[in-house]
């Protein structure tokens, strides 16, 4: 079995900065997994502006930021990338085992981070009644659909939730000609940022209702229209506030969890309600040299805020490494 | 006249209030920084916003190519900006930063690409 010092896992933000970082701080054999064909992860498909404030001092996009990190990678020999591996097994001992095009390979780390990100919440989680026709999509992969592969999901859009992504993709779809009918928030604010409450929503008048819940989506094949209730301090259907509204397609936008499978397999302790390592400092976890860092550690506002994590993170695993 | 707006510039999300006559700006508060300033008196004047989408590719790597405007441009054009947009297709290989369409639609700002096509 081939032996690497560090094994990253997620090639986004995280996981790039994590392996800047654990080279700056002396690791010089270093193997980056990711599953897609790009480096990148989700920034790619976040084509909107807002990141790099902090860090870069700079007001860029999402491609634009990730860019940055490709960039110093692809200058970084000692860091050996491997695109299209998808890790499917590991075990405490740090054994990796991840298939790529035409075939398996099976890789132990004396150190391992990692950088895996989150994934959406489904509606199935939140419980909304109604049938189950086409036409209902998580606001990210609606994000996918339209800026990676160029189709457009739906013409006549509710968004059920307004988390950041939900706002994005409301800018989005009015942008790329269809109706936004509403945002429909459960809770009594917005948990996304007030910048994209105004430039996502107010900017193109679309009406958004605090306090209010989806009652029912109704449709067979396809969306038609949804039942929209107002809900109390319990978040219970308040009498005689029933209203449709009609659309073609419901997006969820109602918050991420981390993505730790991988390290359950591996016997890392984790919090189920939060998907997060179990563990008594940031990016450290209860397995000595399994680390693990951005959202896949926690879910944070901002990718700038992922960086300056994911940086402590390289240099925790160096000197793991270090003291070995 | 007083108007509360949220600046949009950072992640911070200040609430400012602008007092204003006729065009003329004469005081903003509540701004943490010198660039929310400079937001409200063009929100007041003329709102600006930096336009972001993406274009078709065809025979490239990428289906779509990711872009924005290098400078902001005034709100009531990020309809038009998005007609001419939808309508491009591009088909040479490009990197990110690279101009896509020149002084577009005589905004007197360039159309450029935000990443590298292949």
């Amino acid at each position: 079995m081939k032996k690497r010092d560090l094994v990253i896992v997620g090639g986004g933000p995280a996981g790039m900065a994590a392996a800047l970082t654990a080279h700056k701080e002396g690791v010089r054999d270093i193997l980056l997994l990711e599953r897609d064909q790009y480096l990148g992860g989700i920034l790619n498909q976040c084509i909107h502006t807002g990141f790099g404030i902090s860090y870069f001092k700079e007001i860029l996009t999402g491609p634009e930021y990730a860019g940055r990190f490709v960039h110093r990678i692809r200058n970084t020999p000692a860091i050996e990338i491997s695109l299209k591996s998808f890790v499917v097994h590991l075990t405490k001992d740090k054994v990796l085992t991840y298939i790529t095009p035409g075939r398996m390979e099976v890789v132990q780390a004396r150190a391992l981070i990692m950088a895996t990100g989150c994934r959406e919440k489904t509606r199935e989680m939140v419980h909304i009644p109604g049938t189950r026709p086409a036409g209902i999509f998580s606001a990210g992969l609606a994000q996918k659909l339209i800026n990676i592969e160029g189709l457009l999901p739906g013409k006549a859009v509710v968004i059920v939730g307004s988390g950041d992504i939900g706002l994005i993709m409301a800018r989005r779809f009015i942008l790329e000609g269809a109706q936004v009918k509403a945002v429909i928030e459960i809770q009594k604010t917005s948990r996304g940022l007030k910048r994209n409450i105004v430039q996502c929503v107010q900017d193109f008048d679309i009406p958004l209702y605090f306090n209010h819940k989806i009652a029912c989506i109704h449709g067979k094949d396809r969306v038609e229209k949804v039942t929209v209730c107002r809900v109390d301090d319990a978040f219970n259907e308040v009498d005689d506030s029933r209203f449709e509204i009609a659309c073609d397609t419901v997006l969820v936008s109602v918050g991420l969890i981390p993505e730790n499978e991988l390290i359950e397999m591996a016997g890392v302790a984790i919090d189920h309600r939060t998907n997060s390592p179990i563990s008594d400092a940031v990016n450290a976890t209860s397995v000595p040299g399994i680390f693990v860092c951005g959202n896949s550690f926690k879910v944070y506002d901002l990718a700038d805020s992922v960086t300056a994590d994911s940086e402590l993170c390289g240099r925790m695993a160096a000197i793991y490494l270090s003291r070995r | 006249m007083t108007k509360e707006l949220v600046c949009i510039e950072c992640p911070v999300g200040c609430t400012l209030s602008v007092d204003w006559q006729g065009c003329a700006v004469t005081r903003v508060s509540g701004n943490k920084c010198p660039r929310g300033e400079k937001y409200a008196v063009e929100e007041i004047q003329n709102p600006m916003r930096i336009l972001t989408s993406a274009v078709v590719c065809e025979g490239l790597s990428l289906k779509m190519l990711p872009v924005r405007t290098d400078r902001p441009i005034p709100k009531a054009r990020l309809t038009d900006a998005m007609q001419a947009v939808r309508a491009m297709r591009l088909r040479r290989p490009v990197r990110s930063g690279e101009t896509i369409a020149a002084n577009f639609l005589n905004l007197g700002v360039d159309l450029i690409a935000t990443r590298d096509s292949t």
